[in-house]
Protein backbone atom coordinates (compact mmCIF):
# COMPACT_ATOMS: atom_id res chain seq x y z
CA UNK A 1 0.00 0.00 0.00
CA UNK A 2 1.53 3.37 -0.50
CA UNK A 3 2.11 5.45 -3.19
CA UNK A 4 6.00 4.56 -4.29
CA UNK A 5 6.64 7.48 -7.05
CA UNK A 6 9.20 9.40 -6.49
CA UNK A 7 8.75 12.84 -5.09
CA UNK A 8 8.76 15.47 -7.36
CA UNK A 9 11.14 18.52 -7.38
CA UNK A 10 9.05 21.88 -6.69
CA UNK A 11 9.14 23.88 -9.74
CA UNK A 12 11.77 26.77 -10.40
CA UNK A 13 8.43 29.61 -9.41
CA UNK A 14 10.91 32.79 -10.05
CA UNK A 15 12.26 31.41 -13.45
CA UNK A 16 8.77 30.58 -14.89
CA UNK A 17 7.41 33.66 -14.00
CA UNK A 18 10.56 35.66 -15.55
CA UNK A 19 10.38 33.01 -18.64
CA UNK A 20 7.03 34.58 -18.76
CA UNK A 21 7.83 38.22 -18.77
CA UNK A 22 9.96 37.46 -21.18
CA UNK A 23 7.63 36.07 -23.87
CA UNK A 24 5.18 39.00 -23.15
CA UNK A 25 7.83 42.15 -23.48
CA UNK A 26 8.77 40.18 -26.60
CA UNK A 27 5.36 40.34 -28.28
CA UNK A 28 4.52 43.98 -26.66
CA UNK A 29 7.74 44.76 -28.88
CA UNK A 30 6.74 43.51 -31.56
CA UNK A 31 3.07 44.45 -31.30
CA UNK A 32 3.87 47.87 -31.00
CA UNK A 33 6.05 48.26 -33.78
CA UNK A 34 9.47 49.06 -32.42
CA UNK A 35 11.46 46.71 -34.29
CA UNK A 36 14.53 48.61 -33.76
CA UNK A 37 14.49 47.06 -29.97
CA UNK A 38 13.66 43.39 -31.39
CA UNK A 39 17.42 42.23 -31.66
CA UNK A 40 17.92 43.58 -27.69
CA UNK A 41 15.83 39.84 -27.19
CA UNK A 42 18.88 38.14 -28.04
CA UNK A 43 21.89 37.23 -27.79
CA UNK A 44 24.86 38.40 -29.94
CA UNK A 45 25.90 35.14 -31.97
CA UNK A 46 21.52 34.30 -32.01
CA UNK A 47 19.72 31.95 -34.12
CA UNK A 48 16.78 32.95 -34.78
CA UNK A 49 14.12 30.97 -37.87
CA UNK A 50 11.01 31.01 -39.14
CA UNK A 51 10.47 27.86 -40.75
CA UNK A 52 7.18 26.14 -41.60
CA UNK A 53 5.92 22.93 -39.68
CA UNK A 54 6.27 21.19 -42.94
CA UNK A 55 9.80 21.53 -43.24
CA UNK A 56 10.97 20.96 -39.47
CA UNK A 57 8.54 17.79 -39.12
CA UNK A 58 10.49 16.35 -41.77
CA UNK A 59 13.57 17.31 -40.96
CA UNK A 60 14.39 19.38 -44.22
CA UNK A 61 16.75 22.67 -43.80
CA UNK A 62 15.25 25.58 -45.59
CA UNK A 63 13.57 28.29 -43.33
CA UNK A 64 11.55 30.77 -44.32
CA UNK A 65 13.56 33.38 -42.38
CA UNK A 66 16.56 32.15 -41.07
CA UNK A 67 19.45 34.55 -39.07
CA UNK A 68 22.83 33.44 -37.49
CA UNK A 69 23.17 37.14 -35.69
CA UNK A 70 22.09 40.23 -33.81
CA UNK A 71 23.42 41.85 -36.49
CA UNK A 72 21.34 39.76 -39.37
CA UNK A 73 18.54 40.63 -36.95
CA UNK A 74 19.40 44.24 -37.35
CA UNK A 75 19.89 44.41 -41.17
CA UNK A 76 16.07 42.57 -41.15
CA UNK A 77 15.14 46.00 -38.87
CA UNK A 78 16.36 48.03 -41.11
CA UNK A 79 15.12 45.95 -44.74
CA UNK A 80 11.85 46.59 -42.81
CA UNK A 81 11.84 50.07 -42.39
CA UNK A 82 13.88 51.54 -45.38
CA UNK A 83 13.65 48.92 -48.10
CA UNK A 84 11.09 46.11 -48.46
CA UNK A 85 7.98 47.43 -49.87
CA UNK A 86 4.73 46.45 -48.58
CA UNK A 87 1.39 47.68 -47.44
CA UNK A 88 1.93 48.18 -43.34
CA UNK A 89 0.02 46.28 -41.04
CA UNK A 90 -1.11 45.85 -37.30
CA UNK A 91 0.20 42.78 -35.73
CA UNK A 92 -0.98 40.99 -32.30
CA UNK A 93 0.58 38.48 -30.96
CA UNK A 94 -1.49 35.82 -28.63
CA UNK A 95 0.98 34.11 -26.68
CA UNK A 96 0.49 30.90 -24.64
CA UNK A 97 1.41 27.92 -23.07
CA UNK A 98 4.65 29.61 -21.89
CA UNK A 99 6.81 26.70 -20.09
CA UNK A 100 10.20 25.76 -18.95
CA UNK A 101 10.58 22.44 -20.79
CA UNK A 102 14.10 22.05 -19.53
CA UNK A 103 17.66 22.69 -18.79
CA UNK A 104 20.89 21.78 -21.46
CA UNK A 105 24.34 23.27 -21.26
CA UNK A 106 23.43 26.30 -19.40
CA UNK A 107 20.45 27.06 -21.29
CA UNK A 108 16.93 27.35 -20.29
CA UNK A 109 14.48 25.56 -22.70
CA UNK A 110 11.47 26.75 -23.17
CA UNK A 111 8.30 26.60 -25.69
CA UNK A 112 4.79 28.32 -26.00
CA UNK A 113 1.96 29.13 -28.46
CA UNK A 114 1.49 31.81 -30.83
CA UNK A 115 -0.85 33.17 -32.82
CA UNK A 116 -0.45 36.63 -34.92
CA UNK A 117 -3.51 38.61 -35.73
CA UNK A 118 -2.76 40.73 -39.10
CA UNK A 119 -4.70 43.99 -39.79
CA UNK A 120 -4.41 45.80 -43.01
CA UNK A 121 -5.15 49.58 -42.54
CA UNK A 122 -9.13 49.09 -43.69
CA UNK A 123 -9.20 45.69 -43.80
CA UNK A 124 -10.72 43.09 -41.57
CA UNK A 125 -8.24 41.47 -39.52
CA UNK A 126 -6.90 37.68 -40.10
CA UNK A 127 -4.98 35.18 -38.92
CA UNK A 128 -1.79 35.51 -40.35
CA UNK A 129 0.71 33.55 -38.68
CA UNK A 130 -0.10 30.58 -36.02
CA UNK A 131 2.69 28.07 -34.56
CA UNK A 132 4.87 27.47 -31.46
CA UNK A 133 8.22 28.92 -30.23
CA UNK A 134 10.70 26.35 -29.94
CA UNK A 135 13.40 28.39 -27.92
CA UNK A 136 17.02 28.00 -25.68
CA UNK A 137 17.15 31.07 -23.16
CA UNK A 138 20.13 32.52 -21.73
CA UNK A 139 21.56 34.49 -18.68
CA UNK A 140 23.35 37.55 -19.91
CA UNK A 141 24.32 40.23 -17.31
CA UNK A 142 21.56 39.14 -15.55
CA UNK A 143 18.86 39.47 -17.97
CA UNK A 144 17.50 36.17 -20.16
CA UNK A 145 17.79 36.54 -23.43
CA UNK A 146 17.16 34.32 -26.72
CA UNK A 147 20.47 32.49 -27.87
CA UNK A 148 18.34 30.56 -30.33
CA UNK A 149 14.48 31.11 -31.48
CA UNK A 150 12.76 28.52 -33.76
CA UNK A 151 8.85 30.09 -35.06
CA UNK A 152 7.40 26.71 -36.10
CA UNK A 153 4.60 27.44 -38.30
CA UNK A 154 1.21 25.85 -38.82
CA UNK A 155 0.43 28.65 -41.21
CA UNK A 156 2.08 27.13 -44.32
CA UNK A 157 0.42 28.74 -47.16
CA UNK A 158 1.28 32.33 -45.78
CA UNK A 159 -1.42 35.25 -46.81
CA UNK A 160 0.73 36.67 -48.93
CA UNK A 161 4.15 37.89 -47.23
CA UNK A 162 5.18 38.15 -44.28
CA UNK A 163 7.53 40.99 -43.37
CA UNK A 164 8.13 41.95 -39.46
CA UNK A 165 9.39 39.65 -37.47
CA UNK A 166 7.05 36.64 -35.28
CA UNK B 1 -9.05 54.78 -72.00
CA UNK B 2 -11.86 54.23 -75.19
CA UNK B 3 -14.78 52.54 -72.98
CA UNK B 4 -16.69 54.57 -70.83
CA UNK B 5 -18.67 51.64 -68.90
CA UNK B 6 -17.14 50.28 -65.76
CA UNK B 7 -18.21 46.32 -66.76
CA UNK B 8 -18.19 46.58 -70.69
CA UNK B 9 -21.13 44.41 -71.51
CA UNK B 10 -19.22 42.86 -75.02
CA UNK B 11 -15.32 43.59 -74.28
CA UNK B 12 -12.94 43.88 -76.98
CA UNK B 13 -9.35 44.51 -77.39
CA UNK B 14 -8.60 47.37 -79.00
CA UNK B 15 -5.76 47.22 -81.53
CA UNK B 16 -4.04 44.23 -83.09
CA UNK B 17 -0.90 44.71 -80.89
CA UNK B 18 -0.37 44.02 -77.13
CA UNK B 19 1.28 46.99 -75.89
CA UNK B 20 -1.86 47.71 -74.42
CA UNK B 21 -3.77 44.88 -71.90
CA UNK B 22 -7.35 45.37 -70.94
CA UNK B 23 -7.72 45.33 -67.01
CA UNK B 24 -10.64 42.60 -67.42
CA UNK B 25 -8.28 40.31 -68.83
CA UNK B 26 -7.27 39.68 -64.83
CA UNK B 27 -10.92 40.17 -63.43
CA UNK B 28 -13.14 37.59 -65.69
CA UNK B 29 -14.50 34.40 -64.78
CA UNK B 30 -15.34 33.28 -67.94
CA UNK B 31 -11.70 33.82 -69.47
CA UNK B 32 -10.20 32.63 -66.45
CA UNK B 33 -12.16 29.00 -67.33
CA UNK B 34 -10.99 29.28 -70.89
CA UNK B 35 -7.87 29.82 -69.76
CA UNK B 36 -7.69 26.54 -67.63
CA UNK B 37 -8.46 24.98 -70.47
CA UNK B 38 -6.34 26.24 -73.21
CA UNK B 39 -3.28 26.37 -71.10
CA UNK B 40 -3.53 23.65 -68.43
CA UNK B 41 -5.51 21.50 -69.41
CA UNK B 42 -4.44 21.03 -72.87
CA UNK B 43 -1.39 21.74 -75.07
CA UNK B 44 1.28 22.39 -72.42
CA UNK B 45 3.32 20.58 -70.00
CA UNK B 46 2.54 21.59 -66.28
CA UNK B 47 5.37 21.05 -63.72
CA UNK B 48 4.46 19.02 -60.95
CA UNK B 49 7.94 18.16 -59.02
CA UNK B 50 11.23 17.45 -59.27
CA UNK B 51 12.85 13.65 -59.13
CA UNK B 52 14.29 13.80 -56.04
CA UNK B 53 11.04 14.27 -54.43
CA UNK B 54 10.41 10.83 -55.41
CA UNK B 55 13.38 8.22 -54.97
CA UNK B 56 12.13 5.02 -53.99
CA UNK B 57 9.64 3.04 -55.17
CA UNK B 58 5.96 3.97 -53.66
CA UNK B 59 7.60 7.35 -52.86
CA UNK B 60 4.36 10.17 -54.41
CA UNK B 61 3.50 13.51 -54.09
CA UNK B 62 0.13 15.31 -54.36
CA UNK B 63 0.33 18.67 -56.07
CA UNK B 64 -1.78 20.70 -58.74
CA UNK B 65 -2.06 20.90 -62.77
CA UNK B 66 -4.58 24.04 -62.83
CA UNK B 67 -7.24 22.91 -60.32
CA UNK B 68 -6.96 19.48 -60.36
CA UNK B 69 -5.07 17.47 -57.81
CA UNK B 70 -2.60 14.60 -59.14
CA UNK B 71 -0.36 12.17 -57.62
CA UNK B 72 2.98 11.95 -58.79
CA UNK B 73 4.36 8.43 -57.90
CA UNK B 74 7.41 6.45 -58.07
CA UNK B 75 6.61 3.16 -60.41
CA UNK B 76 8.55 0.10 -59.00
CA UNK B 77 9.92 -0.09 -62.24
CA UNK B 78 11.83 2.88 -61.56
CA UNK B 79 9.52 5.21 -64.20
CA UNK B 80 7.27 8.05 -62.71
CA UNK B 81 3.18 8.05 -63.43
CA UNK B 82 0.56 10.92 -62.35
CA UNK B 83 -2.23 9.93 -61.96
CA UNK B 84 -5.72 12.46 -61.22
CA UNK B 85 -6.85 12.11 -57.59
CA UNK B 86 -10.27 11.27 -58.09
CA UNK B 87 -11.99 8.30 -57.44
CA UNK B 88 -13.16 6.60 -60.69
CA UNK B 89 -16.25 5.47 -58.57
CA UNK B 90 -17.79 8.81 -57.62
CA UNK B 91 -15.30 11.12 -57.69
CA UNK B 92 -13.93 11.79 -54.15
CA UNK B 93 -10.54 12.91 -53.66
CA UNK B 94 -8.97 10.57 -52.51
CA UNK B 95 -5.47 10.93 -51.43
CA UNK B 96 -4.86 12.88 -48.57
CA UNK B 97 -1.48 12.69 -47.35
CA UNK B 98 1.02 15.77 -49.32
CA UNK B 99 3.58 13.41 -49.41
CA UNK B 100 4.57 9.67 -48.32
CA UNK B 101 5.27 6.38 -49.74
CA UNK B 102 2.34 4.05 -50.94
CA UNK B 103 2.19 0.31 -52.27
CA UNK B 104 -1.49 1.35 -54.35
CA UNK B 105 -4.00 3.50 -53.57
CA UNK B 106 -7.69 3.44 -52.18
CA UNK B 107 -10.24 5.35 -52.06
CA UNK B 108 -11.21 5.30 -48.20
CA UNK B 109 -15.10 5.58 -49.34
CA UNK B 110 -15.79 2.19 -51.00
CA UNK B 111 -12.21 0.73 -50.93
CA UNK B 112 -11.92 0.66 -54.40
CA UNK B 113 -8.03 -0.11 -55.30
CA UNK B 114 -5.62 1.01 -57.63
CA UNK B 115 -2.02 0.50 -58.81
CA UNK B 116 0.33 3.01 -58.66
CA UNK B 117 0.04 3.01 -62.40
CA UNK B 118 -3.91 3.96 -61.74
CA UNK B 119 -5.40 0.83 -62.99
CA UNK B 120 -8.76 -0.33 -61.05
CA UNK B 121 -7.59 -3.77 -59.33
CA UNK B 122 -10.03 -3.85 -56.56
CA UNK B 123 -13.93 -3.53 -56.53
CA UNK B 124 -15.50 -4.71 -53.59
CA UNK B 125 -18.34 -6.98 -53.87
CA UNK B 126 -17.96 -6.74 -57.61
CA UNK B 127 -19.05 -10.48 -58.02
CA UNK B 128 -21.70 -9.50 -55.40
CA UNK B 129 -22.25 -11.43 -51.47
CA UNK B 130 -23.76 -14.85 -51.22
CA UNK B 131 -26.90 -14.77 -48.51
CA UNK B 132 -29.75 -17.12 -48.36
CA UNK B 133 -28.55 -18.99 -51.17
CA UNK B 134 -28.89 -16.35 -53.68
CA UNK B 135 -26.47 -13.47 -54.94
CA UNK B 136 -27.39 -9.86 -54.24
CA UNK B 137 -25.67 -6.91 -55.98
CA UNK B 138 -22.81 -7.16 -57.81
CA UNK B 139 -21.50 -4.98 -60.86
CA UNK B 140 -23.46 -4.96 -64.09
CA UNK B 141 -21.94 -8.23 -66.65
CA UNK B 142 -20.62 -5.69 -69.23
CA UNK B 143 -18.33 -4.17 -66.26
CA UNK B 144 -14.57 -4.03 -67.43
CA UNK B 145 -12.03 -2.77 -64.78
CA UNK B 146 -9.70 -1.97 -67.80
CA UNK B 147 -12.18 1.14 -68.72
CA UNK B 148 -12.71 2.98 -64.27
CA UNK B 149 -8.99 3.08 -64.14
CA UNK B 150 -7.75 6.64 -63.06
CA UNK B 151 -7.39 9.49 -65.28
CA UNK B 152 -3.25 9.35 -66.48
CA UNK B 153 -1.32 12.25 -66.97
CA UNK B 154 1.16 12.14 -69.49
CA UNK B 155 4.71 12.63 -68.35
CA UNK B 156 7.71 13.80 -69.11
CA UNK B 157 11.40 14.36 -67.19
CA UNK B 158 14.67 15.65 -68.18
CA UNK B 159 17.31 16.87 -65.64
CA UNK B 160 15.48 15.41 -62.44
CA UNK B 161 11.86 17.44 -63.17
CA UNK B 162 8.97 16.18 -64.24
CA UNK B 163 6.60 17.64 -66.33
CA UNK B 164 2.77 16.18 -66.74
CA UNK B 165 0.01 16.75 -69.13
CA UNK B 166 -3.59 15.96 -69.12
CA UNK B 167 -3.43 16.05 -73.10
CA UNK B 168 -1.55 12.68 -74.68
CA UNK B 169 -1.25 14.62 -78.08
CA UNK B 170 1.07 17.24 -76.75
CA UNK B 171 4.31 17.85 -78.31
CA UNK B 172 7.79 16.61 -76.48
CA UNK B 173 8.23 18.31 -73.86
CA UNK B 174 12.06 19.20 -75.63
CA UNK B 175 9.53 20.59 -78.59
CA UNK B 176 7.77 22.69 -76.17
CA UNK B 177 10.68 24.68 -74.63
CA UNK B 178 12.14 25.19 -77.92
CA UNK B 179 15.65 25.30 -78.25
CA UNK B 180 16.41 28.48 -76.89
CA UNK B 181 14.29 28.10 -73.59
CA UNK B 182 15.77 24.13 -73.50
CA UNK B 183 19.15 25.49 -73.90
CA UNK B 184 18.87 27.74 -70.43
CA UNK B 185 16.88 24.64 -68.82
CA UNK B 186 19.67 22.48 -69.68
CA UNK B 187 21.97 24.81 -68.10
CA UNK B 188 19.98 24.53 -64.53
CA UNK B 189 18.98 20.89 -64.70
CA UNK B 190 22.28 19.79 -66.38
CA UNK B 191 22.09 15.91 -65.09
CA UNK B 192 23.51 16.39 -61.44
CA UNK B 193 20.86 14.61 -58.89
CA UNK B 194 19.35 17.46 -56.74
CA UNK B 195 18.98 17.59 -53.24
CA UNK B 196 15.73 19.06 -51.83
CA UNK B 197 16.34 21.88 -49.38
CA UNK B 198 12.29 22.31 -48.67
CA UNK B 199 9.47 24.28 -48.89
CA UNK B 200 7.83 27.83 -49.25
CA UNK B 201 3.79 28.21 -49.95
CA UNK B 202 1.70 31.53 -49.82
CA UNK B 203 -1.42 32.31 -51.76
CA UNK B 204 -0.66 35.92 -53.59
CA UNK B 205 -4.54 37.56 -54.07
CA UNK B 206 -3.70 38.10 -57.46
CA UNK B 207 -4.19 36.95 -60.80
CA UNK B 208 -1.66 34.12 -62.27
CA UNK B 209 -0.71 35.64 -65.14
CA UNK B 210 0.80 38.61 -62.97
CA UNK B 211 3.40 36.63 -61.71
CA UNK B 212 4.47 34.90 -65.33
CA UNK B 213 4.70 38.76 -65.99
CA UNK B 214 6.66 39.57 -62.81
CA UNK B 215 8.88 37.38 -64.27
CA UNK B 216 9.46 38.56 -67.43
CA UNK B 217 9.58 42.14 -66.10
CA UNK B 218 13.28 42.92 -65.84
CA UNK B 219 12.17 46.58 -66.02
CA UNK B 220 11.17 46.60 -61.95
CA UNK B 221 13.86 44.52 -60.24
CA UNK B 222 16.12 47.43 -60.29
CA UNK B 223 14.00 49.59 -59.58
CA UNK B 224 11.77 48.38 -56.89
CA UNK B 225 13.89 46.56 -55.11
CA UNK B 226 16.66 48.00 -52.75
CA UNK B 227 18.65 45.11 -52.52
CA UNK B 228 18.76 44.15 -56.00
CA UNK B 229 19.88 47.91 -57.28
CA UNK B 230 22.22 48.53 -54.03
CA UNK B 231 24.05 45.29 -53.75
CA UNK B 232 24.03 45.10 -58.05
CA UNK B 233 21.90 41.78 -58.02
CA UNK B 234 20.33 43.21 -61.46
CA UNK B 235 20.55 46.55 -62.70
CA UNK B 236 19.58 48.33 -65.89
CA UNK B 237 23.27 49.16 -67.06
CA UNK B 238 24.69 45.26 -66.99
CA UNK B 239 25.05 42.96 -69.37
CA UNK B 240 21.90 40.82 -70.44
CA UNK B 241 20.02 39.02 -72.94
CA UNK B 242 15.81 38.60 -72.78
CA UNK B 243 14.97 35.51 -74.68
CA UNK B 244 11.65 34.07 -75.76
CA UNK B 245 10.70 30.67 -77.62
CA UNK B 246 9.12 31.09 -80.99
CA UNK B 247 5.87 31.78 -79.91
CA UNK B 248 6.86 33.93 -77.23
CA UNK B 249 5.17 32.11 -74.19
CA UNK B 250 8.42 31.11 -72.25
CA UNK B 251 11.17 33.42 -71.89
CA UNK B 252 14.75 33.66 -69.79
CA UNK B 253 16.49 36.56 -68.47
CA UNK B 254 19.65 36.47 -67.77
CA UNK B 255 21.85 38.60 -65.89
CA UNK B 256 25.99 38.93 -65.47
CA UNK B 257 25.80 40.64 -62.15
CA UNK B 258 28.03 44.24 -61.64
CA UNK B 259 29.28 45.54 -59.16
CA UNK B 260 26.40 47.60 -57.83
CA UNK B 261 26.40 51.26 -56.05
CA UNK B 262 25.97 54.36 -58.01
CA UNK B 263 25.09 54.69 -60.98
CA UNK B 264 23.20 57.29 -64.23
CA UNK B 265 20.55 54.30 -63.35
CA UNK B 266 19.93 54.75 -59.78
CA UNK B 267 19.43 58.34 -60.30
CA UNK B 268 15.78 59.69 -58.96
CA UNK B 269 15.32 56.01 -58.01
CA UNK B 270 13.37 56.17 -54.05
CA UNK B 271 14.81 52.61 -53.22
CA UNK B 272 18.00 53.30 -54.20
CA UNK B 273 20.56 53.59 -51.02
CA UNK B 274 23.62 54.93 -51.57
CA UNK B 275 25.70 53.90 -48.23
CA UNK B 276 23.46 50.59 -47.31
CA UNK B 277 25.21 48.16 -45.80
CA UNK B 278 24.79 45.20 -43.96
CA UNK B 279 25.99 44.98 -40.77
CA UNK B 280 26.60 40.92 -41.70
CA UNK B 281 26.69 40.16 -44.91
CA UNK B 282 27.35 36.56 -44.62
CA UNK B 283 23.88 36.35 -46.48
CA UNK B 284 25.16 37.47 -49.40
CA UNK B 285 28.22 35.29 -49.72
CA UNK B 286 28.76 34.87 -53.18
CA UNK B 287 31.22 32.57 -54.92
CA UNK B 288 30.67 31.35 -58.74
CA UNK B 289 30.21 28.20 -59.57
CA UNK B 290 31.66 26.47 -62.46
CA UNK B 291 27.87 25.71 -64.20
CA UNK B 292 26.73 28.64 -64.74
CA UNK B 293 29.25 29.63 -67.87
CA UNK B 294 28.83 33.34 -67.12
CA UNK B 295 25.35 34.38 -66.03
CA UNK B 296 24.76 35.17 -62.31
CA UNK B 297 21.24 35.00 -62.65
CA UNK B 298 18.60 33.30 -64.76
CA UNK B 299 14.91 33.58 -64.52
CA UNK B 300 12.86 31.36 -67.05
CA UNK B 301 9.50 31.24 -67.24
CA UNK B 302 7.63 28.14 -68.62
CA UNK B 303 4.24 28.67 -69.34
CA UNK B 304 2.04 28.07 -67.96
CA UNK B 305 3.19 26.68 -64.50
CA UNK B 306 6.63 26.89 -63.86
CA UNK B 307 9.16 29.88 -62.68
CA UNK B 308 12.97 28.29 -62.47
CA UNK B 309 14.73 30.43 -60.38
CA UNK B 310 18.69 30.77 -60.76
CA UNK B 311 19.82 33.97 -58.64
CA UNK B 312 23.63 33.80 -57.61
CA UNK B 313 24.01 31.06 -55.52
CA UNK B 314 19.86 30.28 -54.54
CA UNK B 315 18.00 28.26 -57.23
CA UNK B 316 14.55 27.29 -57.20
CA UNK B 317 11.49 25.83 -58.88
CA UNK B 318 8.59 28.48 -58.54
CA UNK B 319 5.15 26.94 -58.81
CA UNK B 320 1.89 28.67 -60.01
CA UNK B 321 -1.42 27.37 -59.11
CA UNK B 322 -4.30 29.03 -59.89
CA UNK B 323 -7.33 29.87 -58.28
CA UNK B 324 -10.10 31.55 -59.74
CA UNK B 325 -8.72 34.86 -61.63
CA UNK B 326 -7.90 37.01 -58.40
CA UNK B 327 -5.45 34.50 -56.62
CA UNK B 328 -3.13 32.16 -57.13
CA UNK B 329 -0.98 30.01 -54.85
CA UNK B 330 2.70 29.94 -55.19
CA UNK B 331 4.73 27.10 -53.81
CA UNK B 332 8.16 27.31 -53.84
CA UNK B 333 10.80 24.21 -54.04
CA UNK B 334 14.17 25.39 -52.69
CA UNK B 335 17.45 22.87 -54.16
CA UNK B 336 20.72 22.23 -54.19
CA UNK B 337 22.85 19.55 -55.88
CA UNK B 338 24.17 16.02 -54.28
CA UNK B 339 27.68 17.16 -54.40
CA UNK B 340 27.49 20.37 -53.10
CA UNK B 341 29.70 20.77 -49.79
CA UNK B 342 27.85 21.68 -46.65
CA UNK B 343 29.21 25.30 -47.48
CA UNK B 344 27.63 25.56 -50.69
CA UNK B 345 24.53 24.24 -49.05
CA UNK B 346 24.68 27.06 -45.93
CA UNK B 347 25.01 29.59 -48.68
CA UNK B 348 22.42 28.14 -50.24
CA UNK B 349 20.24 28.33 -47.32
CA UNK B 350 21.82 31.91 -46.19
CA UNK B 351 20.95 33.24 -49.56
CA UNK B 352 17.45 32.04 -49.78
CA UNK B 353 16.70 34.99 -47.24
CA UNK B 354 16.53 36.87 -50.08
CA UNK B 355 13.90 34.99 -51.56
CA UNK B 356 10.13 33.58 -50.89
CA UNK B 357 7.42 35.16 -49.45
CA UNK B 358 9.22 36.91 -46.59
CA UNK B 359 12.32 37.60 -49.20
CA UNK B 360 14.98 40.65 -49.44
CA UNK B 361 13.63 40.33 -52.81
CA UNK B 362 10.73 38.25 -53.26
CA UNK B 363 8.29 39.55 -50.90
CA UNK B 364 7.49 42.72 -52.77
CA UNK B 365 6.62 40.85 -55.52
CA UNK B 366 3.82 39.23 -54.06
CA UNK B 367 2.98 42.86 -52.60
CA UNK B 368 3.09 44.70 -55.99
CA UNK B 369 0.62 41.92 -57.94
CA UNK B 370 -2.12 42.28 -55.08
CA UNK B 371 -2.11 45.76 -55.79
CA UNK B 372 -2.38 45.58 -59.15
CA UNK B 373 -5.43 43.37 -58.84
CA UNK B 374 -7.44 45.82 -56.69
CA UNK B 375 -6.20 48.57 -59.30
CA UNK B 376 -7.73 46.44 -61.89
CA UNK B 377 -11.05 46.01 -60.15
CA UNK B 378 -11.44 49.55 -59.95
CA UNK B 379 -12.63 49.52 -63.38
CA UNK B 380 -12.53 46.81 -66.20
CA UNK B 381 -12.53 48.96 -68.97
CA UNK B 382 -8.91 50.61 -68.40
CA UNK B 383 -5.76 49.31 -70.45
CA UNK B 384 -2.33 48.42 -68.86
CA UNK B 385 1.19 50.21 -71.12
CA UNK B 386 3.93 47.61 -71.96
CA UNK B 387 5.56 50.14 -74.12
CA UNK B 388 9.02 49.99 -72.64
CA UNK B 389 12.00 49.93 -75.42
CA UNK B 390 8.77 50.20 -78.00
CA UNK B 391 5.55 48.05 -78.87
CA UNK B 392 7.30 45.62 -80.79
CA UNK B 393 7.89 41.54 -79.52
CA UNK B 394 11.11 40.05 -80.20
CA UNK B 395 14.87 38.72 -78.02
CA UNK B 396 16.98 41.86 -76.83
CA UNK B 397 20.67 41.88 -75.96
CA UNK B 398 19.62 44.40 -72.83
CA UNK B 399 17.32 44.34 -69.84
CA UNK B 400 15.41 48.12 -70.73
CA UNK B 401 12.21 46.38 -72.40
CA UNK B 402 8.53 44.79 -71.78
CA UNK B 403 8.80 42.77 -74.90
CA UNK B 404 8.47 40.01 -73.15
CA UNK B 405 5.43 40.92 -71.66
CA UNK B 406 4.35 41.65 -75.19
CA UNK B 407 5.69 38.14 -76.39
CA UNK B 408 3.21 36.63 -73.87
CA UNK B 409 0.39 38.30 -74.75
CA UNK B 410 0.70 37.84 -78.70
CA UNK B 411 0.89 34.19 -77.66
CA UNK B 412 -2.04 34.54 -75.19
CA UNK B 413 -4.40 36.76 -78.31
CA UNK B 414 -3.78 33.62 -80.83
CA UNK B 415 -4.67 31.07 -78.04
CA UNK B 416 -8.04 32.86 -76.46
CA UNK B 417 -9.05 33.99 -79.85
CA UNK B 418 -9.30 37.73 -78.61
Amino acid sequence: MGDNKPIKPMPDVALGREVHDLYARYAACLDHGDFKDWPDFFTAECVYKLIPRENHDRGLPLATLSFESKGMLRDRVFGISETLFHQPYYQRHIVSGVRVTGEEAGLVLAEANYLVIRTKKNQPSEVFNAGRYIDRLARVDGRLLYASKLCVFDSELIPNSIIYPI
Amino acid sequence: MTQTTVFPADPKWEGEGTSRIPFWAYTREDLYKKELDQFFYNNHWCYVGLEAEIPNAGDFRRTVVGERSVIMVRDPDGGINVIENVCAHRGMRFCRERNGNAKDFFCPYHQWNYSVKGDLHGVPFRRGVKQDGKINGGMPKDFKVEDHGLTKLKVATRGGVVFASFDHDIESLEDFLGPVILSYFDRTFNGRKLKILGYRRQRIPGNWKLMQENIKDPYHPGLLQTWVVTFGLWRADQRSEMVMDAHGRHAAMVGYRSSGGKGDVTKGVTSFKENMKLEDDRVLDVVPEAWWNGPTACMQTIFPSLIIQHNVNSISTRQIVPLGPNAFDFVWTHFGFDDDTPEMTRRRLRQANLFGPAGYVSADDGEVIELSQHGFAQNGANNTLCELDGREVGGVPHNVTETLIRGMYKYYRQVMGH
